[in-house]
């Protein structure tokens, strides 16, 4: 259990059962009166936010947490399949995995973080290597990385990227956003 | 900021400092220093002291002051370091400087019109960013206020928490942005050290000063009565002690001047760096301090 004068910016927290964030903090105490601490929270689980306010004397829970690593295997109609290091599966639906999954590469280690032993969510290295599998042509010899064009990469995940950049080469995306970076050589 | 506020920030609190100990020589106040490590701190339900080695920091240096009014030293002031335990947020550090003042033989509304003097003369050195200091200031009183932006009234039927509750959520938003705003007469359930009025029991002479919703200051007409002084201080004794908060020793000493007879008397603890940051227009504490980025919590 957390009290209230642990509450911090970037504190996690458990309300209802579901893990959150604490994104805001504001700590006011009104001239002689107790302590009010404002926070806006952030669920770790479907990003929506609200404000809860707590006082001095109040206990918040701290929610279970855990991170493991594990091997990338193969996807399974909407599942995922990773392996853990006794070689036991385990399923993570595409849901959880929100675009992450895109960016997924098989025999590669990912680190998943289980809240009550439920997967959240996917931390995945910040930049990944993907090779371009559709997109119009470029004009050739235009460097300029202001115009975008669509494009489709191995996996199935559509991005825009500069019109320099053809099929089959290879670009580097930022997992955190889903954006392009650079073309790889 | 590797030093916190910026190189502005910290000539013109430098200009603040300045104008207030100009505004209290010429007033015929005589400046104290008295001790930051006590042995006991005023004993309040929502504050906590520091401790330091057997002893503790002061969070207010209110309780020696009254002893040097009670020797007739008077009109007196201090301005220096206090320290409070878990505050920190935009308007809260462990660490602040306060300014209290006291004058004998006077009350509430005569430490409203030198707060009145004070800030109007150091807003003429310093300017004021949003708060139109010389314009009349909005009196409205806890009753009034809590009626008008909460829908009930705590004077009579109190209710702690809901008290506190209003007063974050309902009340300091709606105060003008723009305005210098003071409520006064709080209900004698939240006297802390202040007496209550001669003409209604049911409310303390206490008032508290806001500017653009931020809290500046806090005044009393200031409890003299001995037995009634050591009844709230065991009353709340207990109220902490039920909370499992530390009980600081009763200060006997001050005790002991109220039984030898301490005159009339009114005062005002007033946050100085509150009162920059209202004057400057900035968020946080942190801007208006040196160093006011180092050592949180």
């Amino acid at each position: 259990m957390f009290s209230a004068s642990d509450l911090r910016k970037g504190l996690k927290v458990e309300v209802d059962g579901h893990p959150y964030v604490i994104t805001e903090y504001n700590f006011m105490k009104p001239g002689k009166g107790q302590a009010i601490y404002t926070c806006r929270i952030k669920s770790m689980i479907d990003g929506s936010t609200q404000v809860k306010q707590y006082r001095s004397n109040d206990k918040i829970d701290k929610p279970q947490l855990e991170e493991k690593s594990l091997v990338y295997s193969y996807k399974d109609g909407d599942n995922y399949v990773f392996m853990d290091e006794q070689y036991e599966q385990i399923l993570i639906s595409g849901d959880v995995l929100g675009d992450q999954r895109y960016f997924l590469k098989e025999d590669t280690e990912v680190d998943i973080l289980f809240h009550n032993q439920l997967p959240i969510g996917v931390e995945l290295p910040i930049f990944v290597e993907r090779k371009v599998i559709k997109t119009e042509p470029g004009a050739r010899g235009n460097t300029a990385t202001n115009v975008m064009k669509p494009a489709t990469i191995d996996g199935g995940y559509e991005l825009q990227v500069p019109l320099f950049v053809n099929e089959d080469e290879m670009i580097k995306v930022d997992t955190r956003t889903g954006e392009y970076v650079e073309r790889v050589r | 900021m590797r030093v916190g506020a910026s190189a502005l920030q910290l000539e013109k609190r430098s200009r603040l400092l300045t104008a207030i100990r100009q505004f209290f020589l010429s007033g015929g106040f005589t400046e104290v220093e008295t001790p930051v490590r006590l042995i006991a701190p005023a004993l309040e339900m929502h504050i906590d002291a520091i401790p330091s080695g057997h002893l503790f920091l002061r969070t207010s240096p209110e309780l020696h002051m009254k002893r040097l009014l009670a020797e007739g030293i008077a009109p007196i002031y201090q301005m220096g370091p206090c320290f409070r335990a878990d505050e920190h947020g935009d308007w809260h550090r462990t660490e602040f400087t306060l300014l209290e003042w006291y004058r004998l033989h006077a009350d509430y509304k005569d430490i409203l019109t030198d707060t009145e003097n004070l800030i109007r003369s150091v807003a003429l050195e310093l300017g004021s960013a949003k708060v139109d200091v010389q314009e009349p200031w909005v009196r409205m009183t806890v009753s009034q206020a809590y009626r008008r932006f909460a829908g009930w009234d705590p004077v009579g039927d109190f209710e702690p928490d809901r008290f506190d509750g209003d007063m974050v959520n309902k009340i300091e938003p709606a105060l003008p942005p723009d305005r210098v705003v003071v409520l006064m007469d709080y209900p004698a359930e939240v006297a802390a050290l202040a007496r209550r009025s001669p003409s209604d029991p049911r409310i303390a002479e206490r008032w508290e000063l806001y500017m653009g919703g931020l809290e500046i200051a806090n005044a009393f007409s200031e409890l003299t009565d001995a037995r009634e002084q050591r009844l709230r201080f065991e009353q709340c004794a207990l109220q902490r002690a039920r909370h499992g908060a530390d009980v600081y020793p009763m200060d006997k000493a001050f005790l002991a001047c109220l039984e030898a007879g301490l005159p009339d008397c009114a005062g005002i603890a007033l946050g100085v760096d509150r009162l920059l940051m209202a004057l400057t227009g900035v968020r946080s504490i942190e801007e208006v301090q040196a160093f006011g980025n180092e050592g949180k919590g």
